[in-house]
């Protein structure tokens, strides 16, 4: 009964269709995983699977302070600029979601307008206020665009979360006596952290992801993330490519993220629509 | 009666208080600097030459708007934003569909699905270069490597980039809007004969229609101002490069704040327009124009 013909043509034609997706999502992805693990005389042998497997690229890109620096950048400014951003969002998104007040459309609106706004608008002067006031080349300098154009997505996610939350345990809290900012405090709070865990994913992932500011406000290690970092490589000497170390660099920021995706894929796919698409 | 409205009046307070972190970031982050590129694009200001620095008016807009860089920029640029969301929605429907309806390996799809969305765009851009590239090593300068440096291959390679780094992302919208509709309807229809075709063409995508917008215009405003992928797979050469390449190498290859100013400017417009038109599109399915009270 369990594998009539009809039934195995069906498992045949799904196994078919979901190895084509599951090729096409992986393709690029180990293509840069084999590069990174070849063997620097087999770099341009232009195999899929590297013939010679070597660490050497990894060793390569951690013996030398720049990229363990942009690393250190990466993640420093990605997780400040999290926080940030979260906490703020979390503040506005609450009111959004639970608050009756005038100007909650403006919010909305405005919000609005800054996912949509193109970075390169503000690149310039950016690039020249930040100059003035001496926050070019700094941390500082990339956490504020950053938590600037995520704080929108992160009020939209958040929002959508909180709509979610029971009403009537808030009330009851009020009926209790508790104040709106206690019943925030105490009671809204621990029912939207899995809410907020998930957009400080979705917050991370951008900040991570981020390539135009971080080439654009950045002129040296002291600020420079792994994707502008990257972009600047050189080979160890000016005879060699950067290709390896390139690889293998990129391998180093992909991993993280891709744990975090496979870990919270549930929460991510719920966060990424709410914001979106909801009655 | 007045402790109701001093409740109201403390929650409109709170709601106020609340809000007032994240509006004024977003101001002074966004307005500021925008109406400062608004100043810059109206002065000569080339940081090469700061003492030259004057008040131009439209000089800068005239120079952008005249020349043959902004409207081959901008041609490529709607070229790749129209091939790139049109190709992510037919792809983005199927994948959505196939994550729908899966009977076995869902959760297997769902995660490589998501993959191209956690990954780097610049890595994923220079795995892409790197695939393109025959005798990899040897690519001293991006100019000497053949696909890469013909103009429609090479837009061609950076939409297919394009195309598989959002395509996730449509997908999983579009999945969402999928959800929504009622297996009821469809079952219905098919038991008035409706074959598969015409249950997806006359009952499911009437009932997507506000998700396939929403997916439409945050890819089409997403794809407009493309930068990451062009500037790792061509930075711009043949004739490859976007209006945000442009208005970057105006700042930072001739740094020229008032030209590129007036580029930023411009872009800023070109997005405003597509994001009013998508708006006056959808009507009452805007994303910020929905009933966002309790």
């Amino acid at each position: 009964m369990s594998t009539s013909p009809a039934q195995r043509r069906r498992i045949a034609r799904w196994s078919v269709v979901n190895t084509a997706v599951v090729l096409y999502a992986l393709f690029p992805v180990w293509w840069i995983v084999a590069l990174s693990f070849k063997d620097p005389a087999t770099l341009s042998d232009g195999s899929f699977v590297p013939r010679r497997w070597t660490l050497e690229n990894y060793r390569g890109i951690f013996a030398t302070s720049e990229f363990t620096r942009a690393l250190v950048n990466s993640i420093g400014i990605a997780l400040i600029s999290t926080v940030v951003a979260v906490t703020l969002g979390t503040m506005a998104a609450y009111a959004v979601a639970r608050l009756r007040f005038p100007g909650k459309r403006l919010l909305i609106g405005t919000s609005l307008l800054i996912a949509m706004f193109p970075p390169i608008s503000l690149v310039s002067p950016l690039f020249d206020i930040e100059r003035f006031l001496g926050l070019f080349d700094t941390w500082a300098g990339l956490i504020i665009p950053y938590m600037t154009f995520s704080l929108p997505l992160a009020i939209y996610t958040l929002s959508a979360f909180f709509r979610e939350i029971p009403w009537d345990l808030e009330k009851a809290a009020k009926v209790d006596g508790a104040t709106p900012a206690q019943a925030f405090r105490l009671v809204i709070a621990p029912l939207a952290a899995p809410g907020v865990f998930t957009t400080a994913i979705l917050v991370f992932i951008f900040c991570w992801n981020d390539f135009l500011f971080a080439i654009s406000l950045t002129s040296t290690t002291a600020a420079r993330t792994v994707p502008a970092a990257i972009a600047f490589f050189t080979g160890s000497s000016q005879f060699q490519q950067p290709t390896g170390s390139i690889a293998a660099a990129a391998v180093v920021i992909t991993v993280p993220i891709v744990v975090f995706v496979l870990l919270f894929q549930r929460r991510i796919v719920a966060g990424l629509t709410s914001g979106a698409v909801k009655g | 009666m007045t402790r109701l409205s001093e409740g109201a009046r403390q929650e409109r307070r709170l709601g106020w208080l609340l809000c007032a972190p994240a509006v004024l970031v977003m101001l002074a982050v966004t307005a500021y600097p925008v109406l400062y590129a608004l100043y810059l694009s109206l002065h000569r200001y080339d940081l090469r030459f700061p003492q030259l620095a004057r008040f131009v008016g439209l000089d800068n807009y005239a120079a952008v708007l005249s020349s043959g860089f902004w409207w081959e920029a901008f041609q490529v640029t709607c070229l790749i934003t129209v091939v790139s969301v049109a190709v992510e929605l037919a792809l983005g429907m199927g994948l959505a569909v196939v994550m729908h309806r899966a009977i076995l390996g869902r959760p297997a799809v769902r995660t490589a699905v998501l993959l191209p969305y956690g990954i780097v765009t610049v890595v994923a851009a220079f795995s892409w270069q790197y695939a393109w590239t025959p005798g990899i090593g040897y690519l001293v300068d991006s100019a000497g490597e053949a696909p890469l440096t013909d103009h429609w291959k090479a837009i061609g390679l950076i939409i297919l980039a394009e195309v598989w780094k959002t395509t996730p992302f449509m997908a999983l919208l579009l999945l969402a809007g999928l959800a929504l509709v009622p297996e009821e309807t469809l079952r219905a229809a098919m038991v008035d004969g409706a074959t598969r075709w015409q249950r997806f063409r006359l009952v499911t995508l009437p009932l997507m229609k506000p998700a396939i917008l929403v997916a439409l215009l945050f890819r089409t405003l997403d794809a407009f101002r493309i930068f990451d992928n062009i500037y790792v797979l061509t930075q711009g050469s043949n004739g490859t490069g976007s209006v945000s390449i442009l208005g970057y190498d105006n700042l930072f290859t001739a740094l020229n704040l008032g030209i590129g100013s007036a580029i930023s400017v411009l872009i800023f417009l070109c997005v405003a327009v597509i994001a009013f038109a998508f708006i006056r599109l959808f009507g009452t399915a805007a994303p910020g124009s929905e009933d966002t009270g309790r």
